[in-house]
């Protein structure tokens, strides 16, 4: 392994290691603690003490969190906030449905999708609801207001629940997955079945086709300030420049952290350009973009990394696999 | 052809049995039966109309049926994207069951349900396709695959057929319907049923898209029976030559073949042996989708006989074997 020979710094010895017992769906941090997602249906939040949630009867689909709450999303028909406390309050229910994506607003209000319906929960007021033509394959709320982004076939839906405005739809051939804003609210990044992502510059639609990966892209998450879009999906992580008003469109991606795994999941710090890149076989790197520079956070173990998550300070870093190892490095 | 060597570290993979069949032949019955039988198995079931399935069952899960093309230039590469989400959510819940059973509607064509388990990565990664399993009804299958395209699918694409309710016709009848039944698919397993009364082993653990399994291509049509009824539509075609093949003719003409033809090539399916190659080659196909690879040596008391079957529409039979027997090395 060239790439760590020339960077031998290390931080595994940081690591603090769980045994969280099944896969890791995802992890977001509720201030110092982080909330781990099981696809088993239990939440786990390690802070100094480990406490386990019993949030759902079946799996956890989708999760996403206000930094209060981590608010899942499940098999069981159920929308469920796990709070720093251990309580847990059902949000939603519907039986006999899954609940495939969940999305939480910076104001609390959240929204979920089952099947072909995206519905929209204000702080106060009734639910809304919006069918779309397939099935949802992703949710987003802009980082400002309450628009809610939705991936769905053929293209993208920006909805404004709160307005009697029809829906704009940005449309685009083929199955819509993740879904993400530019912080700037400039861009929409759809991961799409294929190995690619496709993206809308705003407000005009004009598209951005960014392909060449040899698989799906799972993971991905832009830089503080947007100035980068982090991809996993290739054998390192591709960085497609969101600087120019016209985004990546006519440049080339930056490649960072090149191993012969591919990356299945990318977290990137919320205040410097340092990018956290977990593998399929388990190990964790930390990459700075400026240099290319690598600290090893957890050696190659077990199940691909299948969930990422840094503090909202950056100070600590959550890890969590396919086959239920969590991990915790205070930085 | 994507290479589908198994890794002896990986867990196994779950095994996925498509259900089909014609609206009424029988499908729910056979469901319902696989799920009741004390056989100490846990399905998770993906469903297109609730309500159906009498077993309290809490991995039933719904599904839209939405089929989509993918963006790979391959005009027949349709997958059922609300399967790839399923089979996505129910992978975070493995270790509760033991294999998934996906039922299609009576008016489903089979092909998207099993490209989708060749076309994506993770559901190829974690899951196998088992088998198509084919409910026809004995009395009306006749004239259902003289009025319905989707039924000629169903028997066309299956790799194991149920002939259902045979109380309620004559032995003769019987007897027509199953050589009408080789006519386009001869390859397939019959098995005849009385309210979809049948072994569970004959209807699960088939492997029949697994490559170390496909041991022969000797069709098992009923004497005679090939040729009296012969289906103008859809039906099968098979060569064979003992002249060892050329690896570098027969690659180029079978991908070729299949991505113009591929529409029309619902399966295929051979055994080769190629000059100077100790083993035993084999694919299998559906639509463009190929998949192949070295199975094991010849053996010595085996004749070394190349053999490649087309189950299709409008197959031209005389081009596909002169294109096949070209490839002699």
């Amino acid at each position: 392994m060239a790439a760590l020979s020339s960077t031998p710094s290390s931080i595994t010895s940081k690591l603090r290691r769980l045994d969280l017992g099944s896969g890791v769906v995802g992890v977001r941090f509720l201030g110092t603690t982080a909330a781990f997602a099981l696809g088993e249906g239990d939440v786990v939040l390690a802070g100094h003490e480990e406490t386990r949630v019993d949030a759902h009867k079946g799996a956890i689909l989708s999760l996403a969190s206000d930094g209060k709450r981590l608010v899942t999303a499940g098999d069981d028909g159920r929308v469920v906030a796990t709070r720093l406390d251990g309580s847990s309050e059902t949000l939603f229910e519907q039986k006999g449905r899954w609940i495939d994506h969940v999305a939480v607003a910076t104001d609390g209000a959240f929204a979920f999708s089952v099947g072909k319906s995206a519905h929209f929960q204000p702080v106060k007021g009734e639910r809304k609801s919006l069918d779309l033509p397939s099935t949802v394959g992703g949710l987003a709320f802009a980082p400002k207001g309450t628009r809610l982004a939705i991936a769905h076939y053929g293209g993208a839906t920006l909805w404004f629940p709160n307005a009697q405005a029809k829906p704009e739809v940005l449309e685009w051939k083929g199955s819509h997955r993740g879904i993400l804003w530019h912080p700037e609210a400039r861009f929409i990044v759809t991961t799409m079945q294929e190995a690619a992502l496709h993206g809308w510059r705003l407000p005009d639609g004009a598209h951005m086709r960014m392909s060449g990966y040899p698989s799906r892209v799972r993971s991905m998450e832009f830089t503080p300030g947007g100035r980068y879009l982090a991809t996993s999906g290739s054998t390192e992580v591709i960085l497609w420049p969101f600087v120019a008003k016209e985004g990546p469109m006519g440049k080339q991606p930056t490649m960072l952290a090149p191993r012969d795994v591919r990356v299945s999941a990318v977290a990137a710090h919320p205040k410097d350009e340092v990018i956290a890149c977990g593998y399929e076989d388990g190990m964790v790197l930390l990459a700075r973009i400026s240099d290319g520079a690598e600290i090893l956070a957890r050696a190659p173990a077990g199940g691909p990394v299948s969930a990422l998550a840094w503090r909202a300070d950056g100070g600590a870093l959550a890890i969590g696999t396919e086959d239920g190892a969590g991990g915790l490095i205070v930085l | 052809m994507p290479e589908t060597k198994p890794n002896e570290t990986q867990p196994a993979k779950i095994p996925v049995t498509v259900l089909t069949g014609y609206l009424g032949a029988g499908k729910t019955t056979l469901l319902n039966r696989i799920l009741s039988e004390p056989h100490g198995k846990k399905f998770a079931v993906v469903v297109n109309e609730f309500g159906e399935i009498g077993i309290d069952n809490d991995l039933v899960v719904g599904a839209d049926e939405e089929v989509f093309e993918m963006n790979n230039g391959c005009i027949c590469c349709t997958v059922r994207g609300d399967l790839i989400r399923i089979i996505d959510g129910l992978l975070r819940r493995k270790g509760d069951f033991d294999g998934i059973i996906v039922e299609t509607t009576g008016l489903a064509d089979p092909a998207p349900v099993a490209q989708t388990f060749f076309v994506d990565e993770t559901v190829g990664a974690k899951t196998t396709l088992d088998a198509v399993v084919t409910v026809a009804d004995a009395k009306w299958l006749k004239d259902r695959l003289k009025d319905a395209p989707e039924a000629k699918n169903q028997i066309a694409f299956a790799d194991v057929i149920l002939l259902n309710k045979t109380d309620l016709v004559s032995e003769t009848e019987l007897k027509d319907v199953e050589m009408r039944i080789r006519a386009i698919n001869p390859f397939a397993r019959i098995h005849r049923t009385h309210k979809s009364d049948i072994a569970i082993d004959k209807v699960l653990g088939q492997g029949a898209f697994d490559l170390d399994r496909i041991q022969a291509l000797d069709p098992d049509f009923l004497e005679g029976g090939h040729k009296h009824f012969h289906d103008e539509d859809m039906k099968s075609v098979s060569f064979s030559t003992d002249k060892p093949l050329d690896p570098d003719k027969f690659f180029p003409w079978i991908q070729e073949l299949t991505q113009t033809e591929g529409p029309n090539i619902l399966r295929s399916k051979g055994i080769l042996a190629f000059k100077d190659d100790p083993d035993r080659f084999v694919f299998q196909g559906v639509h463009m989708i190929l998949d192949g690879d070295h199975q094991r040596p010849w053996r010595a008391d085996e004749a070394k006989v190349s053999r490649i079957v087309f189950i299709g529409r409008q197959l031209g039979t005389m081009k596909l074997e002169q294109g096949f027997l070209a490839c002699v090395a």
